[in-house]
C-alpha cells in the first residue's frame, strides 16, 4: 500500500438523491481508511445513459467538463463510487485522446483541454490503492457468519478496454473486501449480469423477471445479503424487490447493502453515517441471523 | 548478344493496368534488343511456342520476360528457353503484375514503370553467363516427425514404397489424436479398430525406425542430405528390456499422476502405459509424480520389473540420423478453453471439453464407456454442446473456422442418443459447416432421427443453479434468448497450432503463419511441399483438418517423397557464392555471417582463403554483402549486374 492518497471526488446525482446512503458510507468508509476525498467544485451531471445515445462529443464534453476542473485544481485521480458515472468518465477520457474528437469537445467547452486525471472506481481505489489486506486492519467488527453474495452489475467492469479492472466475467475485487471484513462470501453465479437497469421506467416486466433472476438465484445459494457497488442495481433489487416478488411468484427478503455500508459496519462506524435507515428491505433480520450463526458456531467449536 | 523481350497481357491482369504494346515498344530502343513484343499468355503453350520460335528465328542468346513473380512460372520459362536450346540462366523476368498492375491503377505511371523494369532486366541479362548445375547423390532415407494419423499414413506409405523411414513421436507412444477418439465421423465405425492395426503396421514395418518420446533437437543440411538430432527423452524404462506386461502399473503406490492420454479426466499411475493399445506398448516414469524420483524412496517398479528394465539413473540421449527428405506431421493442439470465463470451464466440473467428452465415450476410458458427470458421477440426461469454442472468434484471435467441430458435435450427439437413449442433447451452433462426403447427411441424421436440438446462436453464459448449469443464449432464428437446464455441458473447442510449431519451424527453415500453422508452398498448387526443397507437411500442421484430409495429405507427401528419391541424383542449384580466390584475404567474415554453414576457411598455400559448399550454399548473398573485398560473389546476382540495373533505373 502506498501512502493515503488524495482523489477528486464525483459524487454523480444518484449520490444525493436515490442513493445518498451510498454517498455517505463512501466518505465514512474512505475517511476511516485515511483518505482524502475532495469533491470537485461545481461538478456537473456526468450525462448518464441519455446523453451518449444522443450525441457522443455531447456526453463526452459534459464529463471532460468535470475532469478539466478537477485536473484545474490540482488533482490527478478522480474517483468515483457508481459505475455508469465511471463509464461515462472513464469514455470521455478515452474519446479525447482523438486529436479530432478532442477538437469537437474544446468547441464545446471553450478552451483547450488540460491532460485529463485518470478516473477509477471507489472500489477500485479501495482495492488497488489501498488493498484489503489493509482494510482487513480496520475491522473491528467482523462480519462472521454474515452470508454475502457480491453483485457487480454489468458495467462495473465492462467493457474491459474501457474499465481496465478486475475481470470483466468473474470479478472478485468485492468480493476480497468482504472477506476481508469477515463476511462469507459465497461464489454468485450471475454477478455480472445486467439487473434490467433504467428500463424500471419504460418496462417494468423486463426489470422484473431480470432481477428477480438475480434474488432467486441469490435466494437458492442460501445467502443472507446482496452486497452492490451500484445506485441502479441496488434500486432494482431493494426498492423493485415486491414487484419482482410479485411477478416471479415469490417471497424473497432480502437485504441489498452497498460493500461500503458493510465495510463501514465492520469499521464499527455509526448506523448514521452509513444510512442503513435508507435500505427497503430490512436488514436488520439479516445482521442479527449472521450473529446468531457466528455465536452457534463458536458455541460448537467450544463445545467440540 | 541478342536479346528477346516479350511482354505478357496476362488477360486483364496486367493489360488492364498496363499497356504491354507499349512497354515492348520501349525495349526495342534498349541495347542488344532484337525483337521485343507483347503477348496474351506467356505461359500458355503457344505463348512458350513464341518464345521458342523467337530464339530459333533471331538466334537470341537470352531472353526477357514481363509477367507475373518468378515464384509462379521462372522455373517454366526457363525450362521454355531451354527447350530452344540456350541455356536456362540465360533468362531473365520483370515482374509486372505483382509489382505494377496489381497495385497501381493509373495506366500511364504503370507502363513507365513497366518499361523501367524491363530495361533493369535486360541491363542484368547482357551480363548473365550460362550456369551448370553439379549434380549430387540423395540419401534415400526420410523422416516424419510426428506419429499421428497423418505420420502413420506418410511413414507406411513410404515404407511400403521400399524406402527406410524414420519416424519420431514426442508422447510414448503413436496414434496422436486419432487414438483418444470413440468413434469417428461420418461413418461411426471405432476410432482405434481402425488405427490399431494400422499402428500395428508401424511397429512391425521392417522398414520403419520408431522413436517415441522423442523431439527434434536440431537440423541441418539441405534437400537429399539433412541430418537431424534426435533427442531421447528420458523414459527410466529400458525400452529393450521392457515388454509392456504392466505389472509395474499395477504396483505403483503413486496412483494421482496426470492422465494425459484421457484429457486429464481421471488420474493414472507415476510410471505408466497410457492405453492398452498403445505402440511401443512400453512404460514411462512420470518424473514429477514418482516418489522414487521425488524423495529417492520406493521403488517398487524396479523390484516386481520381471525383466529388470527400470534404470532411475537414466538421462537424455541425443541420436543422429541422415535422411534425404523430411515430411512434417506434428499435428494441432486444442483451443485452451478457459479464456472464455463466462463459459466457467475449468471452474464447473461439469463444464468439460469436446475431447475429454469423447473419452468419456470410450470404452476404454476412464468411466468404462458409461457416461458419468465429473462431479458426481451420475448420468446425465440433459447435455448442451456449445459450438465454436476458440473457433470463428476474433475477440480471442482464432478468426478462423476449425473445420471437423460441427461433424464431431454431431456424432457425440448421435453417440449420447445410444449411450443414454432417454437424454436429450442441445446443440448450440453459427452455421453448420459439414461439406465432406455424407457430411451433411450425418448431421442431418443427428438432428432428425436422434433428436438433438439445434440452437442457432452464441451462448452468452453458463452458470451453475442447485445441481444444474443453466446454459443461456441467444436463439437468433426465434429472434429470443434461450435458456436450457443442463446436467452436462460439452464445449466443441477448436484447434490451434501444436505448442512450439514457431520453433520448429525455425529448426526446418519453413514458413509458418501468425497462428503458428506451417505454409504450404502454395495454398492452390502446393499444398504439401513448403517453401525448403526436400520438406513436405502432412495432416493439421497446416490448418485444422479432419481424418480423411489428413491421411490423404499425409499419402500425398510420401507420394512427393517417393517421387523425389525415384531420381538417382539431384541437381544443385548453380546459383551459389563463388569465392575470387586472389581477391580473398582470408578475414572469414563470410564464414561468420552464413547462416547455414557454407562457408569455410580453407589453407591455399599457406594462406587461409574462404571456400563455398556449393550443395550447402541457399544462395542468399549474406557473405556476398559482407566480404569487404568484394570477393565472393553469388552467381547470377553478381555486383556487376546489380549496379546495372540500377544505373538503368537511374538513366531513364
Amino acid at each position: 500500500m502506498s501512502s493515503p492518497r488524495t482523489y477528486a471526488y464525483y459524487p454523480g446525482c444518484s449520490g444525493l438523491g436515490t442513493s445518498m446512503e451510498y454517498d455517505i458510507s463512501t466518505r465514512a468508509v474512505c475517511k476511516a481508511l485515511g483518505m482524502t476525498l475532495t469533491d470537485i467544485p461545481d461538478w456537473s451531471c456526468c450525462g448518464s445513459t441519455p446523453a451518449h445515445t444522443v450525441d457522443h462529443s455531447f456526453s463526452t464534453a459534459l464529463s471532460a467538463r468535470n475532469l478539466k476542473i478537477a485536473a484545474k485544481a490540482g488533482l490527478s485521480t478522480v474517483t468515483t463510487p457508481c459505475p455508469s458515472c465511471l463509464t461515462n468518465l472513464k469514455t470521455a477520457g478515452k474519446n479525447v485522446k482523438d486529436a479530432e474528437f478532442k477538437k469537437k469537445v474544446e468547441i464545446l467547452l471553450d478552451g483547450q483541454l488540460p491532460e485529463l486525471p485518470e478516473v477509477m472506481s471507489v472500489l477500485q481505489a479501495l482495492y488497488e490503492d489501498i488493498g484489503a489486506d489493509v482494510v482487513a486492519e480496520h475491522v473491528k467488527k467482523p462480519l462472521t457468519g454474515l452470508k454475502v453474495a457480491c453483485y457487480y452489475g454489468c458495467i462495473m467492469n465492462r467493457p474491459p478496454e474501457v474499465m481496465e479492472f478486475d475481470d470483466p466475467e468473474h470479478p472478485i475485487a468485492m468480493d476480497k473486501l468482504m472477506e476481508a471484513a469477515g463476511a462469507t462470501v459465497i461464489p454468485f453465479p450471475l454477478k455480472v449480469e445486467c439487473c434490467g437497469a433504467s428500463l424500471g421506467v419504460a418496462r417494468k416486466d423486463v426489470v422484473a423477471k431480470l432481477t428477480g433472476k438475480l434474488i432467486d438465484t441469490a435466494a437458492g445459494l442460501g445467502v443472507d445479503a446482496l452486497v452492490t457497488a451500484c445506485p441502479l442495481c441496488q434500486m432494482n433489487l431493494d426498492l423493485r424487490q415486491d414487484q419482482a416478488n410479485a411477478a416471479l411468484g415469490t417471497r424473497h427478503r432480502i437485504p441489498v447493502f452497498y460493500y461500503t455500508q458493510l465495510l463501514g459496519l465492520a469499521f464499527d462506524l455509526p448506523e448514521e453515517a452509513l444510512g442503513l435507515d435508507k435500505l427497503c428491505v430490512d436488514p436488520h433480520h439479516a445482521l442479527e441471523t449472521a450473529k446468531e450463526r457466528a455465536q452457534n458456531t463458536k458455541v460448537r467449536e467450544e463445545t467440540a | 548478344m541478342k536479346i528477346g523481350v516479350f511482354v505478357c497481357h496476362c488477360g486483364s491482369n496486367i493489360a488492364g493496368a498496363v499497356d504491354p504494346a507499349k512497354v515492348a515498344e520501349s525495349a526495342r530502343a534498349l541495347p542488344d534488343v532484337v525483337i521485343a513484343t507483347d503477348t496474351l499468355y506467356a505461359c500458355s503453350e503457344p505463348g512458350q511456342q513464341g518464345i521458342i520460335d523467337a530464339v530459333k528465328e533471331y538466334e537470341l542468346d537470352g531472353v526477357v520476360v514481363a509477367s507475373c513473380t518468378p515464384r509462379m512460372h521462372e522455373a517454366t520459362f526457363r525450362r521454355a528457353v531451354e527447350r530452344a536450346g540456350i541455356n536456362r540462366y540465360m533468362f531473365e523476368m520483370a515482374n509486372i503484375r505483382e509489382h505494377v498492375s496489381w497495385i497501381g491503377k493509373d495506366k500511364e505511371a504503370n507502363t513507365n514503370k513497366a518499361a523501367e523494369l524491363v530495361g533493369m532486366a535486360v541491363e542484368k541479362l547482357r551480363r548473365d553467363r550460362p550456369l551448370i548445375p553439379k549434380q549430387f547423390d540423395i540419401n534415400k532415407r526420410v523422416m516424419i516427425i510426428g506419429g499421428g494419423v497423418a505420420g502413420i499414413q506418410a511413414a507406411l506409405d513410404c515404407a511400403d514404397g521400399g524406402l527406410e523411414v524414420i519416424l519420431v513421436e514426442k508422447t510414448s507412444s503413436i496414434g496422436g489424436k486419432m487414438a483418444k477418439l470413440d468413434k469417428t465421423f461420418p461413418t461411426v465405425d471405432c476410432s482405434s479398430c481402425i488405427l490399431g492395426p494400422r499402428m500395428v503396421d508401424v511397429a512391425q514395418h521392417p522398414n520403419i525406425t520408431l522413436y517415441a518420446y522423442s523431439e527434434i533437437e536440431s537440423i541441418s543440411g539441405y534437400v537429399g542430405n539433412f541430418q537431424a538430432n534426435i533427442r531421447k527423452k528420458t523414459t527410466y524404462v529400458d525400452w529393450e528390456l521392457c515388454t509392456g506386461c504392466g505389472l509395474c502399473m499395477e504396483k505403483c503406490p503413486s496412483k494421482k499422476s496426470t492422465d494425459h492420454f484421457n484429457e486429464k479426466v481421471g488420474v493414472t499411475t507415476a510410471i505408466n502405459i497410457p492405453f492398452p493399445q498403445a505402440i511401443p506398448k512400453k512404460a514411462v516414469i512420470d518424473a514429477e509424480f514418482c516418489t522414487k524420483l521425488i524423495k529417492g524412496k520406493c521403488g517398487v517398479c524396479a523390484k516386481v520389473c520381471p525383466s529388470k528394465a527400470i534404470k532411475y539413473e537414466m538421462e537424455d540421449e541425443v541420436v543422429t540420423e541422415n535422411v534425404g527428405a523430411v515430411v512434417v506431421a506434428t499435428g494441432f493442439d486444442l483451443f485452451d478453453y478457459s479464456v472464455y470465463g463466462e463459459y466457467g470451464a475449468g471452474k464447473y466440473p461439469d463444464v468439460i471439453t469436446s475431447l475429454q467428452y469423447e473419452r468419456l465415450l470410450s470404452a476404454s476410458g476412464p468411466t468404462g464407456g458409461h457416461i458419468k458427470r465429473p462431479s458426481d458421477g451420475k448420468e446425465p440426461k440433459n447435455i448442451v454442446f456449445i459450438q465454436c469454442v476458440g473457433s470463428r472468434d476474433k475477440s480471442v484471435d482464432r478468426p478462423y473456422c476449425s473445420g471437423f467441430c460441427c461433424m464431431y458435435t454431431a456424432k457425440q450427439a448421435i453417440l449420447t442418443k445410444d449411450h443414454i437413449p432417454d437424454s436429450q442433447s442441445y446443440v448450440f451452433y453459427m452455421d453448420i459447416r459439414s461439406p465432406g462426403k455424407m457430411y451433411d447427411e450425418f448431421t442431418r441424421r443427428a438432428m432428425e432421427e436422434y433428436g438433438a436440438r439445434y440452437i442457432r446462436g452464441r451462448v452468452a453464459m453458463v452458470y451453475p443453479k442447485g445441481e444444474k448449469y443453466i446454459v443461456r443464449g441467444a436463439d437468433t432464428l426465434m429472434g429470443t434468448t434461450a435458456e436450457i437446464e443442463a446436467d452436462l455441458v460439452v464445449l466443441a473447442v477448436g484447434a490451434e497450432a501444436a505448442k512450439g510449431s514457431p520453433q520448429l519451424a525455425e529448426k526446418l527453415r519453413i514458413s509458418y503463419d501468425k497462428y503458428g500453422f506451417f505454409m504450404e508452398g502454395h495454398p492452390k498448387l502446393k499444398p504439401v511441399e513448403t517453401n525448403t526443397a526436400g520438406v513436405y507437411l502432412a495432416g493439421a500442421c497446416q490448418g485444422p483438418k479432419d481424418i480423411p484430409s489428413s491421411v490423404a495429405q499425409g499419402s500425398a507427401a510420401a507420394a512427393k517423397v517417393l517421387g523425389l528419391f525415384s531420381k538417382d541424383k539431384l541437381e544443385s542449384d548453380p546459383q551459389v557464392s563463388h569465392v575470387e580466390i586472389k581477391r580473398c584475404v582470408g578475414c572469414g567474415k563470410c564464414v561468420e555471417t552464413c547462416p547455414f554453414g557454407a562457408v569455410k576457411l580453407v589453407d591455399f598455400r599457406g594462406m587461409p582463403k574462404a571456400e563455398v559448399i556449393e550443395t550447402v550454399c541457399q544462395g542468399c548473398g549474406i557473405c556476398a554483402v559482407t566480404c569487404p573485398q568484394g570477393a565472393i560473389q553469388l552467381e547470377h546476382f553478381t555486383d556487376n549486374q546489380i549496379l546495372a540495373e540500377v544505373n538503368a533505373l537511374c538513366r531513364s
